[in-house]
């Protein structure tokens, strides 16, 4: 200790700027600066365009779906009416399981969870956009991922209460994943690693002269971290095919967008490295799938990344940790201005007379029934405080692909 | 006095050398406005404002890079890091930059800031969130290691980390935030309230860098551990019925050596404990300067008790953790040479 610096002296009429977030506990939500162009004014550019060609995509917003529910302009996708309805039922799929494993989580059956909520178009739409080869590299909001590759959901409650039959052996905490027969890589608790290894992934990729792609997602609070910036810098160095997501959820715990967006939009930051980078209505299942078919087809025939905000809202808590009211004005969610992704194409699905509320309804009833089926089957393969887990010597196991001696001690001495 | 949990003495500090001293401030992720995940922050925006209580981008390398430019402007960051498990993207800043900066340059620069960070386990926070780094920086030259096992120790501890114009790495057993923790999950978590050591001055007070704490005194055998592990440790020596002393090291780098050579001397034993991994772990460190300095004295190998050498996992907090049962084990693994 010294004595340096300890008198007291006049505070300082700081100058600092520190920027404000869109609402607080006690004010109304108020979306009003927020810049929302019309469904289908963006213009759909060439596959091969360039970064500078598109730049006015990454500020404005690409939409298909309007108010009406009606897909108009020239970013409407290709895709079947079956396939979309297949979408919504992914999606419907996803917030029942989210819901019931948040509840299970305030019993106490498991130690953590984090929804989804208003964010499901994204996973779920990007994946029915990419081929079963190509591979994902999430961040922990993406259970649609593996919803729509087909992850049975009895193994992913199985992970999430650590039991005797959970494919990560009761080493990670609920909601890390890792499910290699889909093609999904392993959730890392540290922010946006991930993202510079997906670059990596496609850069093997295209080094073995295949044709699958890799796709990376990252919240917008995860975008300060240098891993963000090494990927778009390797990305762009050598032309790797992937698609780099930034889920922009508006809020990093209590932390809003304002501080990593630097005022101006995430996909802004692509222009600065030449990667072709676009704004998306993220809670619009069309636009999200049509931009991802888009950017796959470029990174597919050789033209590189392509870097992508995906613009949605974070509607409940951070994690089964967090009080959203605590930092934000209640009721944000709600005014959000571009919705919910479920009742968005719902919308359009009615509109186009193959859906309707009778068999929405009927849907989310028939999908909250067999998540609750897929619980009690996954608790009767153990739970977290009663087991049967995993046995416990297996924690010495794969820390190594042969165990050294040391660890083989280690575990000798715990009596095994 | 007032009884304090170590979150709410962690605040005080923050309070009391922020009140005292202008150019202290505090910067980390979800510091600001919302008070920090922990809650160690809370209110010092509400009394300071937002460029007092700095909120900042997730991004640990540059949190400590700004805070030793800071720092280098006459200021006393002191940052949070929101786990120790995060810390390892700042790694390169606090061993290349923030360590170095005052012998790279010949004495010309100096960076005083404080790195705060919640380390260890029991909190099934899985391998990214239960982490004990703290052997890799005592490791780096340059760096002061300090990790309290009571809210008054963490109060004046932190005071002085601040007050001090070298960079300190400050870490906080969380499982030991709000009461003390005697080794396992089924043992309810007591509270602060009802341990002498919840008793916490409101005002400015300091315990000094790199004095241990004879935690309590005994006779047949020494016992060196800090953080979470002090608590564990006194109940496994009450529940083992052997008269040990034992010692809270509180600083890991300044280490007062004299206070463990003339305990270890006296007793003639040393068991070493930690719940960090146990290869190049601090007790490993530890180990060499007891027996460098003690070897005569000694009756017994040195024993070590530590968290295996694999990640943390989710399912097996309680076998990972050094358990009562490990420690008595060794303590009479100890007194059964002579
Ligand atoms: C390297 C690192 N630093 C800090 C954290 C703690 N942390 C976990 S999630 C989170 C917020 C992430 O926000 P964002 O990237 O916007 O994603 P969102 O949760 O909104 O989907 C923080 C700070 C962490 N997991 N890893």
């Amino acid at each position: 200790m010294t004595e340096t610096d300890q008198k007291a002296e006049p505070a300082y009429k700081s100058r600092l700027f520190v920027p404000k977030a869109s609402s607080r506990p006690g004010s109304p939500p108020d979306f009003s600066t927020l810049n929302i162009p019309a469904a289908g004014a963006a213009p759909k550019p060439d596959i091969n365009c360039n970064a500078l060609d598109i730049q006015d995509l990454a500020y404005s917003l690409i939409r298909v779906l309007d108010d009406k529910g009606c897909a108009v302009g020239p970013w409407q996708p290709e895709i079947q009416t079956d396939e979309l309805l297949k979408g919504l039922r992914h999606m419907v799929h996803v917030r029942a399981y989210d819901d019931r494993m948040f509840r299970m989580q305030r019993q106490g059956k498991l130690s953590f969870y984090m929804k989804c909520t208003g964010e499901e178009a994204i996973a779920v739409a990007q994946a029915m956009a990419l081929e079963s080869g190509d591979m994902l590299f999430p961040s922990y909001r993406q259970q649609g991922l593996l919803f729509v590759r087909e992850r049975s959901l009895v193994d992913m409650m199985c992970h999430c209460i650590s039991n005797a039959r959970d494919n990560l052996k009761g080493r990670q905490m609920p909601v890390f994943y890792s499910w290699k027969e889909g093609n999904f890589f392993s959730i890392s608790g540290n922010l946006a690693t991930q993202y510079s290894q997906a670059v990596g992934w496609a850069m093997a990729s295209a080094y073995k002269g295949e044709s699958h792609i890799a796709s990376a997602w990252v919240g917008d609070g995860s975008t300060a971290e240098a891993d963000f910036h090494h990927a778009l810098l390797f990305a762009a160095t050598y032309q790797a095919p992937v698609i780099l997501n930034v889920v922009n959820n508006q809020w990093a715990i209590s932390t809003p967008q304002s501080f990593a967006s630097a005022g101006t939009t995430f996909a802004a930051r692509g222009i600065g490295f030449n990667i072709p980078s676009l704004r998306v209505d993220g809670n619009d299942f069309l636009a999200v799938y049509a931009v991802t078919k888009w950017a796959a087809e470029r990174a597919r025939l050789g033209y590189g990344p392509t870097f992508i905000e995906q613009f949605t809202y974070r509607t409940e808590g951070h994690s089964t940790s967090d009080n959203p009211d605590a930092y934000r004005a209640a009721g944000e969610g709600k005014a959000w201005p571009l919705g919910d992704p479920i009742e968005r194409l719902k919308q359009h699905l009615i509109s186009l007379g193959v859906w309707s509320e009778e068999q929405h309804t009927a849907l989310a009833e028939e999908l909250a029934a067999s998540v609750t089926k897929d619980w009690k089957e996954a608790i009767s393969y153990g739970s977290l405080d009663e087991g049967p887990h995993w046995p416990i010597p297996t924690m010495f196991e794969d820390v190594f692909k042969e165990m050294p001696d040391h660890l083989r001690k280690q575990r000798q001495q715990m009596g095994i | 006095m007032a009884k304090m949990t170590m979150v709410q003495a962690i605040n005080s500090a923050l309070d009391c050398t922020m009140a005292k001293d202008p150019n202290v401030f505090v910067m980390g992720q979800d510091v600001g406005y919302f008070g920090g995940v922990f809650r160690c922050t809370e209110g010092l925006y509400k009394k300071y404002g937002a460029h007092r209580a700095i909120d900042a981008p997730i991004a640990e390398g540059g949190i400590v890079a700004a805070a030793i430019g800071m720092g280098v402007n006459g200021l006393r960051p002191v940052v949070e890091m929101q786990f120790a498990d995060y810390i390892y993207p700042a790694i390169d800043q606090i061993i290349s930059e923030l360590a170095r900066l005052r012998h790279r340059s010949g004495g010309e620069y100096w960076a005083p800031v404080t790195v705060r960070a919640p380390c260890g386990g029991g909190i099934r926070g899985g391998q990214t969130h239960s982490q004990s780094p703290e052997g890799i920086f005592t490791h780096v030259c340059g760096l002061k290691t300090i990790m309290p096992a009571t809210p008054y120790d963490a109060k004046g501890l932190l005071i002085s980390a601040i007050e001090d114009d070298d960079p300190v790495i400050f870490f906080e057993p969380k499982r030991i935030y709000n009461g003390p923790f005697y080794g396992h999950g089924s043992v309810d978590q007591k509270s602060w309230n009802a341990h002498p050591a919840g008793e916490v001055p409101e005002g400015h007070y300091t315990i000094p860098i790199g004095k241990a704490s004879i935690w309590q005194e005994g006779s047949d055998v020494t016992v060196l551990t800090y953080g979470t592990m002090v608590h564990v440790a006194e109940a496994a020596i009450k529940a083992s019925g052997i008269n040990a002393e034992l010692i809270d090291l509180r600083s890991l780098l300044p280490l007062d050596t004299e206070t463990i050579t003339a305990s270890v001397a006296k007793t003639g034993r040393c068991v070493i404990i930690h719940e960090a991994t146990r290869t190049s772990g601090f007790g490993a460190e530890l180990v060499a300067e007891v027996q460098e300095a003690c070897f005569w004295h000694l009756k017994a190998p040195i024993e070590r008790v530590t968290g295996w050498d694999t990640p943390y996992p989710h399912a097996f907090e309680w076998e990972y953790f050094p358990s009562q049962t490990r420690i008595i084990e060794a303590l009479q693994r100890t007194l059964e040479t002579n």
